[in-house]
């Protein structure tokens, strides 16, 4: 049945007349057009899919769209402000974190949540954080450096 | 690799005769509101008309490439874009030999309706063979713009040069004219009979310099399209009835209950059911609810009986390489050595599962497909739907990794037969489970390796078999005077091998065949009692080989040191297209818990021309990488045509906490013509750990994946 939902949607006031019980990830795909946010494994394992929910990690294949009520959803597209990339996805960038390209929203919004948490992280603290984004490409190495080189970044703008 | 009955292999299919699709119709596609990718809208309004589809390369220049009013170069290339980093590589190519700035060159990939010919994007084959193509045809367009340039400046020819698309005399620098204004976005229509050469190496500027990818800023803001993003207006979200078992045939499927959720639309067509909803949430809903019945097809062979099963059914032996006398070599030998090596079944298993949207629009069908042959499976979905390819457009958006898996693409032919069974825009994406089910497996492996070795340290035989799991990397690379490669198949009376579709996985057959090949050497150094990196030198005869050993070991800082060490130091080496691969692993075993870490890994590789070090550096870190999955969890768990395995949970990828520190270092042969750079690492990957467990430990692993419980177990014989 439909209802309608309110939400913070990147950044901005959301209100959606949709199913509740739809999965988030579909939703933010095929009703908002947000196709940044991935379909990888359909089951929480692989995190294609990681979304920001009031600054936590999510994944949102495993969520359905009526526990966003009232919270702030911020997706691969909501990171850049005014036109400028986010820390974390220029350092993906200039290290070239990236092969295949599928996993990198994921990826990006995960380690932005870690970011949040955990300002200076070690490298065993981003590889424990990173764990459970898997990447199939073998882009690893890489991803870890540009996490550090985001996290000095980051800190550096405050 | 011969496979019986329900088996699907990649094949590329037999050559036809091809059309093309009028101009009209394609530009109509263009202006129809739906999201096209890679297919810039001026840059097809401004050619003359479209490329003329052949199974060939074509000939003309213009095939290749387009010069836009604004300067803007368009290459195009029915190459495709999976993370492998040919959109960078080849737009290096395009912009070194045109003598523009690589900002300004576009790429246009696997569009059937613009792009050229191309067999697929698999075997390393983008910059070594349709790059020198490319070149070639760069290298007439600049000769050709020159000279027009000439006419229309009145300077002679040799008065002439060219920076950044711009055509200048030499004595006076106020005569100039660019690319853009000679071409003006048409197609140029002059050709030169005698084809001009490519530039020497020593001439080039952005070949063989390290350039970042491309694609990044796309990837990193979510724009980028792959198949799942596409959006058509109407469009529906197919799921399709699958059998519970591989091969299965389908007897009857009852939809009433899927049919009572609001929306549900049926479509059906012999063996194909398919449910169709606006909502994805929706149509999977249904599916669960859809009562099918199925023949199945029933195999004893499960992933604990393979090999067994390998023996039985695989009865036919192939002499493919023969030199001197077995037999002699045995006489000659002090130490025989006798092994046989195992690697399960392994999925490709890509971030992005197979997708494909289509809709049918008149009488033509397109169809946007992660796939990495656009143009087989345009063939394949006009065979089965009996079209004219002509009627068949296929476009290949960002693929999310394909890693050879990605060359079958049954959802294609399946979206396009729903697609005109309904009418309706269709969108078909594989869940995992689908994903781990449909893939075109690697086979599992089996090696039976005898070989000797004499008083001097030198290898006095060699009888290598390879059991169903391809030739490819079975050469034998070291000195030996007497040595057989024997590749064993499913005889003509044999039953049937594998029970899933098999296909090409990177580097196809020469991970199974390196690592049984370089696990034997790390056996035989230490029997020899000398150091291995010493008794492969003492046995190579191969100046490239011994090149890249030499390489990584001053890469990983090695030390001699006879083996077990103790150090935890693995070595392997191989060829794979045509590329030179040595590496060099440190590995840390936990003799209480199995598991194993690879602590960092060094890689050295002479793949000839090398067209972006980044790149490569990319290809040879992903390859490790990924590599790590085969040599120490990756094997599917399947019973009979029952695929067990279903998603990432049982299914270990590497991780994050895995990833070794890894460095490498690639020969520098600008002189030489480039070879292949996707896949040589990853060959290495089996031999390199196994050999440094060995040398870790003193146990000796002859099965892949080296598992926790396959550790423990081969501890105990130490």
């Amino acid at each position: 049945m439909k209802e309608t939902i309110t939400f913070q949607l990147n950044g901005k006031k959301t209100e959606a007349l949709i199913d509740s019980t739809q999965t988030l990830l579909w939703v933010l795909r095929n009703h908002f057009g947000l196709t940044g946010t991935k379909f990888g494994c359909g089951l929480g394992f692989c995190g294609s899919c990681t979304v920001l929910i009031d600054n936590e990690p999510v994944r949102s294949c495993q969520l359905s769209v009526g526990n966003v009520t009232g919270k702030k959803v911020v997706t691969i597209e909501g990171l850049a402000t005014d036109g400028k990339l986010h820390p974390v996805q220029k350092a993906f960038v200039e290290h070239d974190a990236l092969q295949c390209g599928y996993c990198t929203p994921g990826m990006i919004m995960n380690a932005t949540g870690l970011l949040l948490k955990n300002p200076s992280p070690t490298t065993e603290q981003i590889k424990e954080g990173m764990e459970e984004n898997l990447c199939r490409c073998g882009a690893h190495v890489r991803i870890i450096e540009a996490v550090h080189t985001a996290a000095k970044e980051m800190k550096g703008g405050r | 690799m011969k496979i019986k009955s329900n088996t699907r292999i990649v094949e590329p299919s037999s050559p036809k005769k091809q059309g093309l699709i009028p101009r009209r119709d394609f530009l109509k596609y263009l202006g129809g509101g739906v999201l096209i990718i890679f297919t810039p809208l001026e840059a097809c309004k401004n050619m003359a008309e479209p490329v003329r589809a052949t199974r060939s390369l074509p000939k003309d220049f213009n095939a290749f490439l387009h010069i836009s009013e604004d300067g803007i170069v368009t290459c195009f290339t029915g190459k495709i874009e999976m993370g492998q980093g040919t959109i960078t590589a080849l737009a290096q190519m395009m912009a070194d030999e045109l003598d523009v700035s690589i900002e300004n060159v576009k790429m246009v990939m696997g569009d059937t309706a613009l792009c050229p010919w191309d067999e697929g994007t698999w075997g390393s084959l983008s910059v070594r063979e349709f790059g020198p193509k490319m070149r070639e045809a760069a290298a007439e367009a600049r000769a050709v713009l020159i000279r027009m340039a000439s006419e229309q400046l009145k300077v002679p020819l040799a008065r002439l040069t060219v920076s950044n698309g711009i055509v200048t005399d030499k004595l006076d620098n106020s005569k100039a004219i660019g690319y853009a204004q000679l071409a003006k976005g048409k197609k140029i229509e002059k050709h030169l009979n005698e084809k001009p050469k490519v530039k020497e190496p020593s001439e080039f500027k952005i070949i063989g310099k390290p350039y970042n990818r491309t694609d990044s800023a796309l990837k990193v803001t979510g724009e980028a399209k792959y198949a799942g993003d596409i959006k058509i207006p109407g469009m529906m979200f197919a799921r399709i009835v699958r059998s519970p078992s591989y091969g299965a045939s389908l007897i009857s499927a009852d939809t009433t209950e899927a049919e009572k959720i609001p929306g549900i639309q049926v479509v059906r067509d012999n063996d194909l059911v398919a449910l169709l909803h606006l909502s994805r949430d929706k149509v999977d809903e249904a599916i669960v609810k859809v009562k099918a019945e199925f023949s199945q097809i029933e195999m004893s062979v499960t992933d604990k009986t393979v090999i067994d099963h390998y023996l039985k059914s695989a009865t036919k032996g192939n002499i493919i390489n023969s030199k001197g006398d077995i037999a002699a070599g045995l006489k000659l030998s002090d130490k025989i050595i006798d092994s046989e090596f195992y690697d399960g079944y392994v999925a490709h298993s890509p971030m992005e599962p197979h997708t494909a949207a289509a809709m049918i629009d008149g009488d033509i069908i397109t169809v946007w497909v992660s796939a990495q042959t656009p143009f087989l499976t345009r063939d394949a979905i006009a065979e089965k739907l009996n079209m004219p390819a002509e009627k068949v457009r296929v476009i290949v958006p960002f693929v999310g990794g394909g890693f050879g898996g990605k060359a079958d693409n049954p959802q294609a032919v399946e979206a396009a037969r729903i697609t005109k069974l309904s009418g309706k825009p269709v969108m078909l994406a594989y869940t995992r489970e689908e994903e781990f089910f449909y893939d075109t497996l690697r086979p599992a492996g089996l090696n039976r390796v005898k070989s000797g070795i004499d008083k001097d340290g030198k290898i006095s035989f060699w009888d290598f078999s390879v059991y169903c799991a391809g030739d490819r990397g079975s050469d034998t690379i070291y000195d030996v005077p007497h040595q057989k490669t024997t590749v064993f198949d499913q005889g003509e009376n044999d039953p049937q091998v594998h029970p899933f579709a098999i296909g090409p996985w990177r580097a196809p057959g020469n991970s199974n065949n390196t690592h049984a090949r370089e696990m034997q050497i790390c056996l035989m150094a230490a029997k020899a009692g000398m150091d291995p990196m010493e008794f492969r030198i003492r046995n190579l005869k191969d100046e490239k080989m011994i090149a890249v050993l030499e390489a990584v070991a001053d890469k990983f800082g090695y030390s001699p040191g006879k083996g077990p060490s103790g150090r935890g130091y693995g070595i392997a080496c191989g060829t794979d297209v045509d590329t030179w691969v040595a590496l060099m692993a440190e590995v840390k075993v936990d003799k209480n818990t199995g598991h194993i870490q690879v602590v960092r890994v060094s890689c050295a590789q002479d793949m000839g021309m090398c067209v972006n070090p980044q790149g490569t550096l990319l290809q040879i870190e992903g390859c490790i990488t990924m590599g790590m999955g085969y040599a120490l969890t990756e094997e599917l768990q399947f019973e009979g045509t029952k695929m067990i395995t279903q998603n990432f949970d049982t299914y270990e990828i590497p991780r994050f906490s895995w990833v070794p520190e890894i460095n490498a270092v690639i020969l520098d042969r600008m002189d030489q013509p480039p070879h292949g750079g996707g896949e040589p690492a990853i060959i290495c990957m089996g031999g390199v750990i196994a050999s440094a467990v060995f040398d870790a430990t003193g146990a000796t692993l002859y099965h892949m994946p080296i598992t926790p419980a396959r550790m423990l177990e081969a501890l105990k014989k130490v």
